[in-house]
């Protein structure tokens, strides 16, 4: 069965018939050529499909593109603005937070997303009291990045990207 | 040089940003975090079609016939491909030429390919596949080994005579490689019941090391374009572009020069795209189709894809004196090589031959057999072969120092390597080898708080088992285990491990530049900011430009046994060096300098040429003009022997790395999980070229020896992979990655350029050990698998079936 839908991906507006089958990752990449979200494992397991859709980090790979009707998908190409990196991305180049750089779109949009929870109040799964306020130390860093895999093991420097980028939110 | 009084210096002061030893961002890194860096799998053209491949669903099974007449009916099908259709040789492999391009006669694993589809869509394709009929007779798997090793009955893998014959390696029935080495009372004829009578203490252990995954994240993937020609451009994520081509030209009948292939992104490497994924299927495909072919495996085809880290069974005695000195030392490894050799032959070498470690002693036996099994292939891996060793000599040195009622570092220290020891093999360690002081460093770092004094010690993120709320911290117990691994870096046993660089350099806009052209895959270890961190180290240029990676430029060899600094790195130095040459002679030309002054006192730096003596001489801007300056160079390491093959004795190694590793654990013995508190290590790097980066391989190079120390492992029963999925093979993530504590030593190694060793494999070796024996220190069970499992930890016997 084929369905028509209106994806907004990073700005622009796509109008697309597509096998109701199809995944958002399929759509994007095979469809549309956006290839910034990246197939690691198609599962949801590795987290590299990771984009923002209406703003929330999910993994295209478990979204069908079909739910995705007229809404926004933002990837790792289109986080930046006037030619310029997004803080987040800046924090991963100026601090390393990658080698190969397969599970780097993926990890940049997660942590674009999870910066918006902490903003907004959202507790983690670490067990506090929900009435906290998030408080983003390095453990919680990790403990809200846990959904994106690097076999590089760039982890340590993921972190501190991530801390670095939240200082400049700031 | 009274002439040059006259001249005004252009500047006095110059300097070059960005050299060696600084940090400059990679020069990939903008696109890689924008998403806009072109992996294999993100290749696209309009016309391409989808490959895909049909796999041997069983171990092992002859092949009676093939059907694919009903896959060529279904529309959309371009083309259907079995062995019959390899235009030239049948076999390929990275040594020894064994394994089918697609196969015939018999199937030797489960997930081989036997036929390949080229379709206008990936699902049409995969629909074919189904439409293929294969008529299998099933064979018994010969899954065992130790079996396979040792028992002259075991069932062939491979027909006698089908395979060409190394008799250097002793090869008999399933035996890819046996490699005895005999020193001391053993290389005398003694036994081990007369070498045992000098010891006072003995201790013997038995060791497994599951088979790891390298699990890349970017699975297999390329595009293979028809030339005009008659040739095909390949498009591929692999490890080194010219070994790729002297394995595909042959089987597609064409001469290498028409096969030509350009580095696409790679995403993670690690060993597994050493060997040949879907390189010749696709150039096949799209050389019957004459369209351009794209494959890209999913994450469970990449399981059966590529090979992985031979599992190993190890046997090891240890005698030592009362005050622990070593007396002798036996090992038996059997690695499981799989169904084809792929890497086996050296990984046997490098098993072997570091089989000990880094200690003296005067009396060893070792016995190391890789052989054929219709088990999955397996090959390179990071750390390749000295993984498990290392995990069986670190845990044999903890057994004798419980033994011995010693400290199990003191024990290390008193038995350490230092630079001018031998190895068992005779090679003299003729280069820094700091191993006590390392040691000692080690445990001198400062350790982690313990949990009584954590501000809030119930907090499940600081638990073994996380947010699971497994426990509310009962029933943890912390301990600290070392571990030490001493890594042979570039290749060994004889191989002429060359690379080639070609640097150029002009005015562009009128600033010099320096272009750069090597053959090198850069797999994320950053070797591209390293090649332009070295031309403007020599060049005193700034602007450096790094060209892809192809095959118009001599072989660079692999990017594997962490030798692209050395040797890469050797051969950008060596052809800057010889533009240097030409730039200086050119000053001379000119009449800058007095004929006869010598090169030494010259030097460039801030896109100048300098004088030692004069400051400033003339702007490379200025000298060049219009002039290009191109040199091409191999460099090339001393060159290494084969292992003899009775008692093993040889130089076969170019350099030696070493790192030191100490863990600390929370484990919770209830449950058998571990938490790895802290993981901090000491290596030894001859030269640091960027900071940033070599903290990046340690780190990484640890994250992975904490896999296989907690929980990677392919689980393979009669030949079949149990777990070939992210599910059920488990990397470690962010959460199980601990902070890590590193200490850098640069005692240089006389032997390479700029004193460097290769820095991206030692780590792999030591943090396995290490963790495991920190596990074992707070548990008290003898944990002689790794990866640990919780039932291991619990001491309750695996689940059966």
């Amino acid at each position: 069965m084929e369905s028509d839908i209106i994806l907004r991906v990073n700005g622009r507006e796509w109008p697309l018939r597509v096998d109701t089958r199809t995944t958002l990752l399929d759509a994007l990449r095979e469809r549309l050529g956006v290839t910034s979200p990246k197939k690691g494992c198609d599962h949801g397991q590795c987290g590299a499909c990771t984009v923002l859709l209406d703003g929330r980090r999910i993994n295209g790979c478990l979204v069908l593109a079909v739910a995705c009707d007229g809404s926004e998908v933002v990837t790792a190409e289109g986080l930046g603005t006037d030619g310029e990196l997004h803080p987040v991305q800046q924090a991963f180049v100026d601090h390393d937070g990658f080698q190969c750089g397969y599970c780097t779109p993926g990890q940049v949009c997660s942590a674009v997303g999870m910066l918006e929870e902490v903003a907004a109040g959202w507790p983690s799964a670490a067990g506090r009291p929900v009435a906290d306020t998030p408080v983003l130390d390095d453990a919680e860093i990790r403990e809200r990045m846990s959904g994106n895999l690097c076999r590089c093991g760039a982890y340590a420097n993921i972190v501190t990207a991530v801390r670095a980028a939240k200082e400049v939110s700031r | 040089m009274a002439s040059t009084s006259t001249r005004a210096p252009v500047g006095l002061s110059s300097v070059t940003r960005d050299g060696i030893g600084a940090s400059p961002r990679r020069p990939d890194g903008t696109l890689k975090v924008t998403g806009e860096f072109a992996y294999s799998s993100d290749m696209w053209m309009e016309d391409m079609l989808w490959g895909a491949t049909l796999r041997s669903p069983h171990p092992h099974a002859e092949i009676l016939g093939i059907d694919v007449s009903g896959a060529l009916r279904l529309p959309g099908v371009y083309a259907v491909l079995t062995h019959e259709d390899v235009p030239g040789e049948k076999r390929y492999g990275l040594e020894y030429r064994d394994q089918p391009v697609l196969a015939f006669g018999k199937v030797r694993y489960k997930g081989e390919p036997v036929a390949i589809v080229a379709a206008d869509h990936p699902e049409t394709a995969r629909r074919a596949l189904e439409r293929i009929k294969v008529d299998y007779r099933v064979l018994e798997p010969v899954s065992d080994a130790r079996r396979a090793a040792l028992d002259p009955d075991c069932p062939l893998v491979h027909e006698e005579g089908s395979l060409p014959l190394h008799e250097e390696h002793n090869q008999r029935g399933n035996r890819v490689r046996y490699q005895p080495i005999r020193t001391g009372a053993f290389a005398d004829g003694a036994s081990v019941e007369e070498v045992r009578a000098l010891a006072d203490v003995v201790v013997t252990g038995e060791y497994e090391v599951g088979m790891q995954d390298q699990a890349f994240l970017g699975p297999e993937s390329g595009l293979a374009v028809p030339a005009e020609d008659g040739g095909v451009d390949l498009y591929i994520a692999t490890q080194w572009l010219h070994v790729d081509q002297r394995q595909i030209a042959p089987c597609l009948g064409l001469p290498a020069d028409k096969v030509r292939l350009t580095l696409a992104g790679v995403g993670g490497a690690f060993g597994a795209r050493e060997d040949l994924s879907m390189q010749i299927h696709a150039c096949m495909l799209a050389l019957h189709t004459g369209k351009p072919v794209k494959f890209v495996y999913n994450r469970e085809e990449s399981f059966f894809g590529h090979v992985h880290r031979h599992p190993a069974t190890m046997r090891y005695e240890h005698g030592a004196k009362r005050d622990g000195t070593l007396v002798y030392a036996t090992m038996e490894i059997v690695l499981d090589g799989g169904a084809y050799a792929s890497a086996t032959p050296a990984v046997v070498g490098v098993a072997s031959s570091l089989g000990i470690g880094p200690y003296e002693v005067p009396h060893v036996s070792v016995d190391a057999y890789g052989v054929y099994t219709t088990n999955p292939p397996c090959g390179a891996m990071r750390g390749f072969g000295a993984v498990q060793a290392c995990f069986g000599y670190e845990s044999q040195m903890d057994r004798l120092a419980a033994e011995l009622g010693m400290d199990p570092v003191d024990l290390r220290i008193k038995n350490a390597v230092s630079q001018g020891s031998r190895i068992i093999t005779g090679q003299e360690i003729d280069m820094p080898m700091p191993m006590a002081e390392m040691l000692r460093r080690a445990r001198e770092m400062p350790l982690p708080p313990d949990r009584s004094s954590l501000p809030a010690p119930s907090d499940p993120r600081t638990l073994p088992g996380g947010v699971a709320n497994t426990s509310h911290g009962e029933g943890i117990v912390r301990g600290i285990g070392y571990g030490v691994g001493l890594k042979n870096l570039c290749f060994s046993e004889g191989f002429d491990d060359y690379s080639t660089a070609r640097v150029r350099l002009e005015v562009v806009g009128g600033e010099p530049a320096v272009t750069v052209h090597t053959a090198a895959a850069e797999v994320g270890q950053g070797l591209v900011t390293v090649k332009g961190q070295i031309a403007r180290t020599e060049l005193g240029v700034e602007r450096v430009t790094i060209l892809p990676s192809d095959t118009r430029v001599g072989s660079a060899g692999s990017s594997s046994a962490s030798r692209q600094s050395y040797m890469t790195g050797g051969a950008v130095k060596t052809a800057c060096e010889a533009v240097r040459e030409r730039v200086f002679a050119l000053v001379r030309e000119r009449g800058l300098v007095e004929d006869g002054h010598p090169d030494a006192l010259l030097s460039l730096s801030g896109g100048k040429v300098v004088s030692a003596a004069e400051g400033v001489l003339i702007s490379l801007a200025d000298l060049l003009g219009g002039e290009a300056i191109e040199e091409t160079r191999e460099y090339h390491h001393r060159p290494t022997q084969m292992l003899d093959p009775s008692r093993g004795q040889g130089s076969s190694h170019t350099q030696f790395g070493m790192c030191v590793h100490r863990a600390v654990v929370d484990v919770d013995v209830e449950l058998g999980l571990v938490k790895v508190v802290a993981l901090d290590a000491v290596q030894d790097v001859g030269k640091v070229m960027h900071p940033q980066q070599l903290a990046g391989q340690i780190q990484g190079a640890s994250a992975q020896g904490l896999g296989l120390a907690l929980m990677e492992e392919i689980q393979v029963h009669d030949g079949v992979i149990r777990n070939p999925s992210f599910t059920d093979y488990l990397i470690p993530t962010i959460l199980d990655t601990p902070p890590m504590r590193i200490d850098v030593l640069e005692h240089p190694d006389p032997h390479a350029p700029y004193g460097l060793r290769g820095a991206g494999e030692p780590p792999t070796l030591s943090s396995t050990p290490a963790i495991v024996a920190a596990v074992r220190n707070a548990t008290g069970r003898p944990l002689t698998h790794a990866p640990v499992r919780p039932e291991d930890i619990v001491g309750i016997d695996p689940p059966q079936g």
